[in-house]
C-alpha cells in the first residue's frame, strides 16, 4: 500500500509537471477566463449583466481563500482517515472497543449534541 | 468549468436553474435520510465533502498551456449515489461563487448541472457498470472519476456553445471552440483526478470497511 501510494502520487506530480515542460513559455492562465474571451469574440456586443456580489480585493487574498478551501478540505479528509486508521489499530491491538462498529455513530451523535 | 458571473443570458440562467432544482431537492432528501438512518456513515460523507473541497481548489497546469482544476465530486457520488454527490458539488460551487468570485450565482444552475449533476451521474453510472462486469474496485473508481471530470468540462463547453452559437458556423463551430478550451486541457487533469480518487478509496476500503458495507458500496466479505 505504501509503495502504491508513493507511485500514484508521483504519477500525479508528473502529470502536473509535464505540461510545464511541454508548453514552455505559455501563459498558464485559467481556462474559465479563456472561455470568457471566447464568448466576447463570438458575441462582440455581449455585456455580462451581473457581477460577483463580492470579489477578493487582490490576487493575494484570492490565493489565500483558495488555500483555505484546500486546507479545510484536506483537514476533514485526513481527520476522517486518521480516525479510521486509529480505530483499526485499536482493534488489531485488542483494545476494548465497546461500541464496536458503532463507535463512529456515538461520535457523530456526540458531535451534534 | 466555471461559467463566470453574468456570462449566461437570463433565459439560460432560468433554464439551468429549473433543470438543476429537482436534483437538489432529491439530494437534500437523501442526505436527510442518511443523517437519520445511517449515522455511522456521516464521517464518510464528511470525507467526500472535504475531498471535493480540496480537489476543486487545485488549479493545475495542462498541456494546452492553460490551467484548470479537477472537481472531486466522484468520490461522494460513488459512495452515496449521484443525488448526494450533486448536493456536495453544489455546496462547493456556492462557496466559490460567493467568496472567490469564481463562477457565479446567476450561473450556479448551469455550473451545478455540469459539475455536480453530470459529474456525479457519470461517476456513479460508470462505476456501477464496470463493477457489474467484474472490474476491480480501484479500476471502476479510477475510470468513473476520470470520466466524470471529463464529462463535466464537455458539458460546460456544450452549455456555452448553446448559449453562444457562432454567427457563421453556429452551434457546431462554437462547440469546437469551447471544447478546445475546456476538454483538451482537462485530459491530464482527469487522469490525476481518477488516480487520487482511486487512492483515497483504497484507503477507505482498508480502514473503514464496516461503513462501506453499510452504505452498500461493497457486500459483506466481498473482495474489493
Amino acid at each position: 500500500m505504501k509503495k502504491l501510494t508513493i507511485l500514484v502520487l508521483l504519477a500525479v506530480v508528473v502529470l502536473a509537471v509535464v505540461p510545464l515542460v511541454v508548453a514552455q513559455g505559455a501563459e498558464f492562465g485559467g481556462a474559465d477566463g479563456e472561455a470568457e474571451s471566447a464568448i466576447t469574440a463570438i458575441d462582440t456586443g455581449y455585456q455580462p449583466w451581473f457581477s460577483s456580489i463580492w470579489e477578493p480585493p487582490s490576487a493575494e487574498i484570492e490565493s489565500l481563500l483558495f488555500a483555505l478551501q484546500a486546507a479545510v478540505g484536506a483537514g476533514i479528509v485526513f481527520y476522517v482517515l486518521g480516525y479510521y486508521v486509529g480505530r483499526a489499530k485499536g482493534r488489531a491491538a485488542g483494545a476494548p472497543d465497546a461500541a464496536g462498529s458503532d463507535s463512529a455513530e456515538t461520535m457523530a451523535t456526540r458531535g451534534s449534541s | 468549468m466555471h461559467i463566470m458571473e453574468g456570462y449566461l443570458p437570463a433565459a439560460f440562467v432560468v433554464v439551468w436553474f429549473l433543470v438543476s432544482m429537482p436534483f437538489w431537492v432529491k439530494g437534500v432528501v437523501e442526505i436527510k435520510r442518511l443523517v437519520q438512518e445511517k449515522r455511522s456513515t456521516l464521517l464518510l460523507l464528511g470525507a467526500a465533502g472535504g475531498f471535493c473541497f480540496v480537489l476543486s481548489a487545485l488549479k493545475l497546469p495542462s498541456v494546452t498551456g492553460s490551467c484548470s482544476h479537477p472537481t472531486g465530486v466522484a468520490l461522494g457520488a460513488i459512495m452515496f449515489g449521484p443525488w448526494v454527490g450533486a448536493v456536495i458539488g453544489t455546496i462547493v460551487l456556492m462557496f466559490q461563487a460567493m467568496l472567490l468570485a469564481h463562477g457565479g450565482l446567476t450561473t450556479l444552475g448551469a455550473n451545478a448541472f455540469s459539475m455536480a449533476i453530470v459529474g456525479s451521474f457519470v461517476a456513479w453510472g460508470t462505476f456501477k457498470g464496470l463493477r457489474r462486469v467484474g472490474a476491480p474496485l480501484w479500476l471502476a473508481v479510477f475510470v468513473g472519476a476520470a470520466l466524470s471530470d471529463l464529462a463535466t468540462y464537455v458539458t460546460t463547453a456544450m452549455q456555452l456553445a448553446w448559449a453562444f452559437p457562432d454567427p457563421v458556423t453556429g452551434f457546431a463551430g462554437s462547440s469546437v471552440k469551447f471544447m478546445g478550451i475546456f476538454a483538451i486541457t482537462q485530459i491530464p487533469l482527469a487522469l490525476s483526478e481518477g488516480l487520487l480518487t482511486a487512492l483515497i478509496m483504497m484507503y477507505l476500503v482498508k480502514y473503514s470497511r464496516t461503513e462501506l458495507d453499510e452504505i452498500g458500496l461493497l457486500r459483506r466479505g466481498q473482495v474489493a
